[in-house]
């Protein structure tokens, strides 16, 4: 089988200073990747990295598209690395305010990637809109409130269903469940597992969070200082870490 | 004409740098140019973009009308005529047919524009994906690459909060297929009439961007299938004159409130009256001709 994402030697330096170094995974249709690491360990450099966000200074991150099959998104042209990421691919920021339009109403935020792939019919705009409030448990009577409006987990559940509308492939998170109270949190993770489950995604989700990953991951990369210290599939790699560091981090938690 | 002026005002290397640029502009129609915006002898915001553009493109022999909402007489329109009065000895006039440049703000003269016609208009804000997309750098690459789900997100709100497509001045449209523009705050009323003959020239001074609309342009406003382009427009004649074709302006007539509705374009209404229409509050010029009837 092809992966549907294959990454390979992504390096990043801030000047001087190493963001992410070496790093290579492949991941499958339907898989999701959890990378966890303390902070300041390189995993958003990372992510930002494979969408786009930011440019590696070596390395590929072929994706396999729908069209042309497996390309390096990181040397396609712009514009088609752009169409990617607003079709093919989401990006669930941890704060909303990055991945939401804060003074445009729920039911705008969600119609927006459908508009920019060319649906000019209102009413469908509109009906597929408030059935990705309903999938994610947002009140069809929010659908004209702005965000700003909204608790921080509906935010978090809107930029989801903003996302997945154009029903992407591949999905990416950084710290999707971050500043949440643990109830929200739960209830969050709760419906991404659904969704992700439902829509067949693979998903890159980064998280500081092990009780997240052991929910949504199949598979976990742990990262120090810009490294991959250890990967595996999730159940083996809590139980039976390998790394010092990942001995570390799980103790650490189970002390809690 | 004050000869310590050089013609129109500006020096001659500014009105090069203007003209460079407007050449790109109707080379790339809608498409935003920048430019050196300079210091004019009035505040932004008077149309110091189109005073720039109106000065690069006057030779001697132009004859200049200048229209504030469709009137010769406004405070604004005044002294940029007397400006380009003095500084470059032009001919005037407010006759929309004798006029070979034409300077406005918000709006477009109801008479046809012909061939020989230069349009130039005041744009306070040039950049129609501004309302939801601030970053300047992100704009330029969307119109670059021709991302303009945005433009379609601003109508759906439209709708979403009003019902309908509520936005009624400075409606963007789309120019010949690529650019989408903002025609400046003209009525919606006036955006079929940018597919005309005339040369449509956009300046925006405190955003130093010109743009440009070549003659016989497709001009298409933005919509929905469902909620198609509607340029709305007068359920009645004008009191003065009874076009039924023009934009009208409410009028306040005296102390109880009485109303009247009366073309905004003061020139287009003239020309109807010279030739005999009366509207239901006017009066008679002079007896209806056959064939003005
Ligand atoms: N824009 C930047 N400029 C300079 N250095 C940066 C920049 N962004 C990140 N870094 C550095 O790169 C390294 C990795 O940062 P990164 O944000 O990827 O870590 P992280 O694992 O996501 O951390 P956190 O869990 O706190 O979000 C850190 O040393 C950080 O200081
Ligand atoms: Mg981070």
């Amino acid at each position: 089988m092809t992966p549907l994402l294959k990454v390979e030697n992504i390096s990043k330096y801030y000047g001087n200073r190493l963001g992410c170094r070496n790093v290579s995974f492949d991941l499958y249709p339907g898989e999701v990747l959890g990378i966890v690491g303390e902070s300041g360990s390189g995993k958003s450099t990372l992510l930002n990295c494979l969408a786009g966000h930011q440019e590696p200074d070596t390395g590929e991150v072929i994706f396999d598209t729908r069209v042309d099959g497996p390309k390096d998104t990181i040397t396609m042209p712009e514009p088609e690395r752009r169409m990617l990421s607003r079709t093919d691919w989401a990006f669930v920021h941890q704060n909303p305010r990055d991945g939401l339009r804060m003074s445009v109403s729920a039911g705008g935020n969600v119609g927006e990637r459908l508009m920019a792939v060319g649906e000019r019919h209102y009413g469908n705009i509109r009906s597929v809109a408030l059935d990705w409030l309903d999938k994610v448990e947002i009140s069809e009577d929010r659908v004209d409130d702005r965000p700003s409006e909204f608790s921080g987990g509906m935010q978090q559940r809107l930029q989801i269903a903003r996302n997945l509308v154009t029903a992407p492939r591949l999905i990416f998170m950084d710290e999707p469940t971050g500043g949440l109270d643990v109830s929200v949190q739960a209830r969050l993770l709760d419906l991404l597992r659904g969704l992700v489950r439902e829509l067949g995604l693979s998903a890159v989700v980064v998280t500081h969070d092990l009780a997240v990953v052991r929910l949504l991951a199949d598979r976990l990369m742990v990262m120090k200082d810009g490294h991959v210290v250890e990967t595996g599939l999730t159940d083996q790699v809590l139980d039976d870490p390998q790394h010092a560091y990942t001995q570390l981090l799980v103790s650490s938690v189970l002390q809690v | 004409m004050n000869s310590e002026y050089n013609f129109a005002y500006l020096d001659e290397q500014t009105k090069r740098m203007i003209r460079r640029a407007l050449l790109k502009g109707v080379a790339i129609p809608g498409y935003q140019v920048p430019f050196a915006s300079r210091e004019m002898p009035m505040p932004y915001g008077w149309g110091t973009g189109g005073v720039q553009v109106t000065a690069a493109c006057l030779t001697p022999d132009d004859t200049l009308k200048v229209i504030d909402q469709g009137a010769d007489d406004t405070t604004n329109a005044v002294s940029i005529r007397k400006f380009f009065e003095k500084t470059a000895g032009v001919a005037v006039s407010d006759e929309t047919a004798k006029a070979t440049v034409i300077q406005t703000r918000h709006r477009i003269p109801e008479r046809d524009l012909s061939e020989n016609q230069i349009i130039v208009y005041q744009v306070p804000i040039p950049e129609p994906l501004r309302f939801l997309e601030p970053r300047e750098t992100e704009t330029r690459k969307m119109h670059a690459l021709e991302e303009y789900g945005l433009m379609h997100v601003k109508l759906y709100e439209d709708i979403a909060r009003h019902g309908h497509i509520a936005t009624s001045y400075a409606y963007p449209v789309m120019i010949e297929g690529r650019y989408v523009m903002d025609p400046s705050p003209i009525p919606k009323f006036d955006n079929p009439k940018m597919e005309m003959a005339a040369l449509q020239l956009f300046g925006a001074g405190r955003e130093q961007r010109i743009y440009a609309v070549p003659p016989y342009t497709k001009v298409v406003s933005l919509d929905f299938e469902d909620y198609p382009f509607e340029k709305g427009g007068a359920t009645q004649g004008c009191g003065l004159c009874d076009a039924q074709d023009s934009y009208l302006d409410e009028m306040i007539m005296d102390d109880s409130g009485a109303r009247m509705s009366v073309c905004s374009d003061s020139d287009y209404c003239r020309e109807r009256r010279d030739a005999g229409y009366v509207g239901e509050m006017g009066v008679p010029q002079k007896t209806v001709t056959e064939d003005a009837a």
